[in-house]
Parts: structure tokens; C-alpha cells; sequence
């Protein structure tokens, strides 16, 4: 048994090629018997990687979920966000400048909407719970937008360390229902085409809710969705702890 | 040679990277504005000018096209990743916060999509691109 786990651990990032190949298979079968095709394949194994991710946090206390087994360390390298954002580039071979020129002022304009609505309903929902000052309230609202720009934020503007960790918390749980329910509400909003996808991704924010929820939906609509998604959290992390902070002093202090 | 599209996606990637980290220096954030969408926009240009004078051939297509049909593969070792542990022991406050962006943000695609004129869906995937996926 340990020789075995020795070679795994060795070569870990073949072994999270083989974890993650058995992972879409057994989803395209799951996809194809029990939802007749109507969820994809690669939707079931996104919500199944989440699911594991779970239990190897459960299991380990560390933060990269599964990854924090040793014998899936790969997975780290494989899903990390090198890889991950040489492969969203890759996705935009191909892709036509014309239609990004064409939806470039809503994709702008969903960058700056996303990010005000996630600071007030981050922050309204802080204030419902009982953190009324604005330190507490504009960390929160700033982890709305996404789990980078609550920290940076919280940590900017002087929030206590139990309030930057709740920031953390609802970035990652935005982070991950966008992913997980992006293919369910994708016909609901008209997320079927590349000007809908870089509003999407300008209002959603989360990098990678956005390029797992959107591979879930339709791969073609990635590179869109991502080309707005990638300017979010450089943008949210100016905001938040300046406008933001002072609109909610001004408001509330 | 497969590598050349290998090494244009990746020099790709690194000057796009530069440009966001330098544009976040610039605006005074510790963060990466927009390396991702940079880097996109240069590849797309940079191979659509080679392509029409015959300097990016298939072979070296291929290199470009493994790494963007890997993408999916990628996202799923990425989900296996996340932090799910901690974002569900977060408690209910965290979670309205987390899901209530998302709906309040979804709300406003079909808004913000009007902008400019309604767009045509894409067509259906084929048979083809269903199999990648």
C-alpha cells in the first residue's frame, strides 16, 4: 500500500489526470441515465469535485480541499490558477474580436453594477446580522464581491479577524452556487451568447465561479464571460476599501 | 511544431499577467486587473495576424487547441480544490451574503444585455463539440 501511495504522491499531477478522467466519466454517465442529458456532464462533475472537496476538508483541516491528501496534491497544480487561466486564454482562440468590441460598454457597465450590488447586499445582510459599523459592514459587502476582495479590504480598512473570515466565507459560497447553479438559471436570464456571458461574468465577478459555472453551461461562452470576469477583483479591491468605506462612514459612522 | 502554439498561448499569458499586476501597481491595488482578459486579447489578435499570412499552421494550432479542450478537465480539479469546507462552516450570514450577490447580480443579466441591442443566441452545440464537452 505505500509503495502505491508513494508512486501517486510522486506523480501526483498524472494521478489528478486519472482522478479527474474518472470523475467525467462516471458524471457522463450520471448525466446521460439519470437526467437524460439535460444536465451536462461536466456540470455533475463540477458539483462532484465540490462535493469532495468537502470531505478532504473535513478530513485534512487544510483549505485546498481534496487537494490537501497527499496522494491528490495533484490536483492542486492541475486545477490551480496558472493552469486554469492558460487553459481560460486558450478557450479564446478563435474568438471574435468584433462581438467583444460590440458588448464592451455593457461589459464595462456590468463590472461596475456587479460590484456596487454585491458591496450593498453584502453589507445589508452584515447589518441584518448585527455588524453595524461600517469596518464590519464594508468587509462583508467586500466579500460579497469576491473572497480576495474581503480580506484585502477588511485588512485595509482595520475589520477584526472573525469578520475578514466571514468575508472569506461568503466569497467562497458565492463562488461556489455560481458554479454550481449558473447551467440551472443560464435559460432563465438569456446567458446564451457571448454579450450575455461578459455581462455575466462582469456581474458575478468570482473567476472561478465564472469559468466553472460557465463550462457547465456551454464552453463557447467562457472566454467572454472570463474577458470581463478577470478586471472584477483588481477593480472591487480599489473600491472597496475607499469609496465603498466611505459612502458607508458617511452613511452609518 | 505543436510547441510554437504551446509557447505563443503561454508568452501570451505572461505579458497579459504583466500588464494586469503593472496596472495594479499603478492604481495602487495588490491585485492582477485584468492579466486574464489582456493576455485573451492578444492571443487573439496576435494569431489572427498569423494565420492570414500563413504563419500559424494546424500543427501548431494543435498546441493552442490541447490546452483550451483541457479546460474543462481543469475547472473539475479546480472544484475538487475549493475551499467548501470553510465557506459551509461560514454559518447562515455568510451564506445569505454569498447567494444573495448571486441572485441579485443574475437579476440584472437580462438588464445589461439589453444594452446595445438583444443578441442572437449561439447555435446548438454539435454532435462534436457535445462529445468534448
Amino acid at each position: 500500500m505505500d509503495i502505491i501511495a508513494d508512486v501517486l504522491e510522486r506523480n501526483g499531477l498524472l494521478f489528478a489526470f486519472v482522478v479527474v478522467g474518472g470523475l467525467m466519466m462516471i458524471s457522463g454517465w450520471l448525466s446521460k441515465t439519470l437526467t437524460r442529458g439535460r444536465l451536462q456532464g461536466s456540470a455533475i462533475a463540477i458539483m462532484l469535485g465540490l462535493v469532495l472537496a468537502y470531505f478532504g476538508g473535513i478530513q485534512t483541516g487544510g483549505e485546498s480541499g481534496l487537494a490537501d491528501i497527499a496522494i491528490f496534491s495533484g490536483l492542486g497544480l492541475m486545477g490551480g490558477a496558472m493552469l486554469r487561466d492558460f487553459a481560460i486564454v486558450a478557450t479564446a482562440y478563435g474568438v471574435d474580436l468584433q462581438e467583444i468590441k460590440k458588448s464592451g460598454a455593457a461589459g464595462v457597465l456590468a463590472l461596475l453594477a456587479g460590484i456596487v450590488v454585491s458591496f450593498i447586499v453584502g453589507a445589508a445582510v452584515a447589518a441584518a446580522f448585527g455588524y453595524t459599523d461600517p469596518e464590519s459592514m464594508a468587509t462583508i459587502g467586500a466579500g460579497a464581491a469576491t473572497y480576495i476582495v474581503g480580506p484585502v479590504t477588511g485588512t485595509a480598512i482595520g475589520a477584526s479577524s472573525e469578520v475578514i473570515a466571514l468575508s472569506v466565507a461568503a466569497g467562497l459560497i458565492k463562488a461556489v452556487v455560481v458554479m454550481v447553479c449558473t447551467p440551472l438559471i443560464a435559460p432563465f436570464i438569456g446567458l446564451n451568447n457571448p454579450k450575455s456571458a461578459m455581462a455575466y461574468g462582469g456581474l458575478m465577478g468570482t473567476t472561478s465561479g465564472v469559468a466553472g459555472g460557465l463550462a457547465a453551461t456551454d464552453k463557447r461562452l467562457v472566454p467572454y464571460g472570463a474577458m470581463t470576469a478577470t478586471f472584477y477583483t483588481g477593480l472591487g479591491c480599489l473600491l472597496g476599501p475607499s469609496v465603498f468605506y466611505f459612502a458607508l462612514v458617511g452613511l452609518f459612522g | 511544431m505543436v510547441l510554437y502554439g504551446v509557447a505563443a498561448l503561454a508568452l501570451c499569458m505572461l505579458v497579459g499577467m504583466l500588464i494586469g499586476d503593472v496596472l495594479g501597481v499603478a492604481v495602487g491595488v495588490d491585485a492582477n486587473v485584468g492579466g486574464v482578459g489582456f493576455a485573451m486579447i492578444l492571443l487573439v489578435v496576435a494569431t489572427d495576424r498569423l494565420r492570414k499570412r500563413g504563419l500559424f499552421p494546424k500543427p501548431t494550432e494543435q498546441g493552442v487547441l490541447f490546452w483550451s479542450a483541457l479546460y474543462i478537465p481543469i475547472v473539475i480539479a479546480m472544484a475538487s480544490t475549493q475551499n467548501v469546507a470553510e465557506a459551509i462552516g461560514g454559518g447562515p450570514m455568510a451564506a445569505i451574503a454569498g447567494l444573495g450577490a448571486l441572485a441579485a447580480g443574475a437579476a440584472l443579466v437580462p438588464v445589461i444585455s439589453r444594452i446595445g441591442g438583444q443578441s442572437e443566441p449561439l447555435p446548438a452545440m454539435t454532435e462534436a463539440e457535445k462529445a468534448e464537452a
